[in-house]
């Protein structure tokens, strides 16, 4: 894309690829046949994505899932559903534009989907409240979430949420509650659910919208209990060190996958989801139809007590006296 | 020298008085040297130690609520001598290895005699059974970790296999546990799924919200109970009031997130003063019984 915002670590890249460019027309107004020239840049400009690319730090990914053109929510149902109508309204207080949900077709087959929305320019993120969803929100998904079960229909969730919007209007119609009684719902669900972390999973407002009976993750996504700039504050009194945290907090999908937090990472194309939108919806359908396809042989009750032993196994503790 | 001399006296007569202000230091003991007076922080009265123990450490010029510890909070609730404590050896197997994490556990392991921030066990409540747990808010501002989560969870499995109701006092002012990452945030799951399977049996489960109960403890089990009673002037809220004073660019209103602030806003069920709190628990249970 002409106007891709470009990451300070992927500079080297576009300075080869600018090269190429240069070398090209360059031969072309001369006539001059520099073909060799021109290939042994390119194989070095895709060994250097490669490198580059495969030895993200956790900062790095961080920075990819920020990317303003990484595909939001709505553009990723486009590419994985057949269809999505969308559903609105918690039938309490409002709708909320920071989190979307309704039936969509997988492969033909009714699901509901649930997923936080950001906006893909400043216009979109006032709008859609930076995706930061009030309690509304997740009554809402809670709403969704019931109808699913009632007609027994899978729940697929697309999380990329920085967290719940923290506000006085939130608190006072009970974000905390609204946040619990989700992630109470969507833990007892009859039905199969999968939650896609697809970019930041931040904090509570991310779980809500987690309790799958299985939890995949895009490869440069994060999940974590509180943002690294959050966690540099506490640590050391401001946010200089929010790099150092994200190392120390464990939250990209390497370290989460080892920890069985997560039970499958989605690759993304090179150099992230914004870079090939439709390879990465592909990915994440096939991500999906391969569990689906699981799940949905298992009675109800099985559903219900396996998402419980998934996570019940998170409580490993030491009880020696020593 | 002078500690053997004060060994006699119960543990749990140093009080630290609550702090809404600042979440990040540890509370300072208000203490007037010597040891015998305390000095109110609400209403800065110099009180008699004594008396304050005697009114369960509310304060009788302006019933400002002090921060007691767990054990205290069991103490005041159950039937003399009807407690038997679950798990007390458990301890975090600190997963991420956080750096400096096991040192400043061991401080607060010292400091107050427990291995972690919860006590559970089962009690007697004027003479019935029940599962109780109470987060301690000296330890780590009762930060919700694996421990607490496991024991947590525990404590609702045992009483749904004995048929038993459950009584959280909780004061999770730090929400779910930084050091322990991903799986601090994990026990947000399993205590809200431990509390449904135990609520999907018709037994009771009534929370008492004390101060704190923030974040990732109140956006869990501690709103999901069937009767969420709180102590007045107990900080009970999801975002913490600086990080909202920070998005927000404006003054928070009057009594922000206390008690009585959640009460109008229609979250929790009742404000019940300490003084009054184990009468009303008897009453709840025994109307529960089935
Ligand atoms: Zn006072």
């Amino acid at each position: 894309m002409a106007n891709t915002l470009v990451l300070d670590f992927e500079r080297p890249i576009v300075e080869l690829e600018k090269r190429i460019e240069e070398l090209k027309s360059f031969a072309k107004e001369r006539n001059l046949d520099l073909s060799e020239e021109i290939d042994n840049l390119q194989n070095r400009s895709e060994r250097l994505k490669r490198e580059i690319y495969s030895n993200l730090t956790s900062w790095q990914r961080i920075e990819l899932v920020r990317h303003p053109q990484r595909p939001t929510a709505e553009e990723l149902i486009e590419l994985i559903f057949d269809d999505f109508y969308e559903l609105h309204g918690d039938r309490l207080y409002g709708d909320d534009p920071a989190l979307i949900g309704g039936i969509a077709l997988l492969n033909g087959e009714p699901v509901t989907v649930i997923a936080p929305q950001k906006g893909r320019d400043t216009k979109e993120n006032l709008e859609r409240n930076f995706g930061l969803p009030h309690p509304e929100g997740y009554r809402k998904a809670i709403r969704l979430m019931k109808q699913a079960e009632k007609f027994n229909r899978p729940v697929i969730t697309l999380v990329d949420v920085v967290g719940a919007y923290p506000g006085i209007e939130a608190e006072e119609r009970g974000q905390g509650p609204a946040i619990a009684e989700a992630i109470t719902v969507m833990g007892a669900l009859r039905v199969p659910t999968i939650a896609v972390i697809t970019g930041e999973g931040g904090s509570g407002g991310a779980l809500a919208l987690a309790m799958g009976n299985r939890v995949l993750m895009l490869e440069n996504a994060y999940y974590s209990v509180i943002s690294p700039e959050s966690a540099s504050i506490i640590l050391y009194k401001n946010d200089d060190f929010a790099k150092e945290a994200a190392e120390k907090l464990k939250i990209g999908s390497q370290d989460l996958l080892e920890m069985k937090i997560i039970d499958e990472i989605i690759p993304e194309p090179l150099g992230g989801a914004h870079k090939d939108r439709v390879s990465m919806g592909r990915f994440i359908k096939e991500a999906l139809e391969r569990n689906m396809n699981i799940l949905k042989g298992l009675p109800q009750e099985k559903l219900v007590s396996a998402r419980y032993e998934r996570f019940r196994a998170f409580g490993k503790v030491k009880e020696d006296k020593l | 020298m002078f500690k053997d001399l004060f060994r006699s006296k119960p543990k749990y007569v140093t009080v630290r008085p609550q702090k809404q202000t600042d979440h990040l230091e540890h509370s300072e003991k208000k203490e007037i040297p010597g040891g015998l007076w305390i000095k109110c922080d609400k209403c800065s009265n110099i009180l008699y130690k004594k008396d304050l123990e005697k009114s369960l450490y509310v304060c009788p010029k302006c019933g400002f609520h002090f921060v007691i510890s767990a054990k205290e909070r069991i103490t005041l609730l159950v039937d003399e001598g009807c407690f038997s404590e679950f798990d007390s050896e458990m301890k975090t197997i600190d997963p991420l290895s956080f750096p400096d994490y096991l040192e400043k556990l061991q401080k607060y392991q010292e400091e107050t005699g427990m291995k972690d921030a919860i006590i559970t066990g089962l009690g007697k409540i004027k003479g019935q059974e029940v599962v109780l747990a109470a987060i301690d808010y000296n330890f780590m501002r009762g930060s919700m970790n694996t421990v607490v989560g496991e024991k947590i969870v525990r404590a609702f499995e045992l009483a749904r296999e004995k048929h038993l109701p459950v009584t959280i006092v909780s004061g999770g002012g730090g929400g779910a546990r930084m050091q322990e990452g991903v799986f601090s945030l994990m026990q947000m799951a399993r205590t809200c799924q431990a509390a449904e399977l135990h609520s999907k049996k018709n037994l009771l489960f009534i929370a008492v919200l004390t101060q704190a109960t923030m974040g990732g403890v109140y956006a869990s089990f501690a709103s999901m109970a069937d009767i969420i009673l709180a102590e007045p002037g107990a900080l009970i809220g999801f975002a913490g009031p600086r990080i909202i004073q920070q998005t927000m660019k404006q003054n928070l209103p009057e009594g922000f997130q206390t008690a009585e602030y959640v009460y109008k806003h229609g979250h929790i069920d009742r404000i019940v003063p300490r003084p009054f709190l184990k009468d009303t628990l008897a009453n709840l249970i025994a109307w529960h019984r089935r």
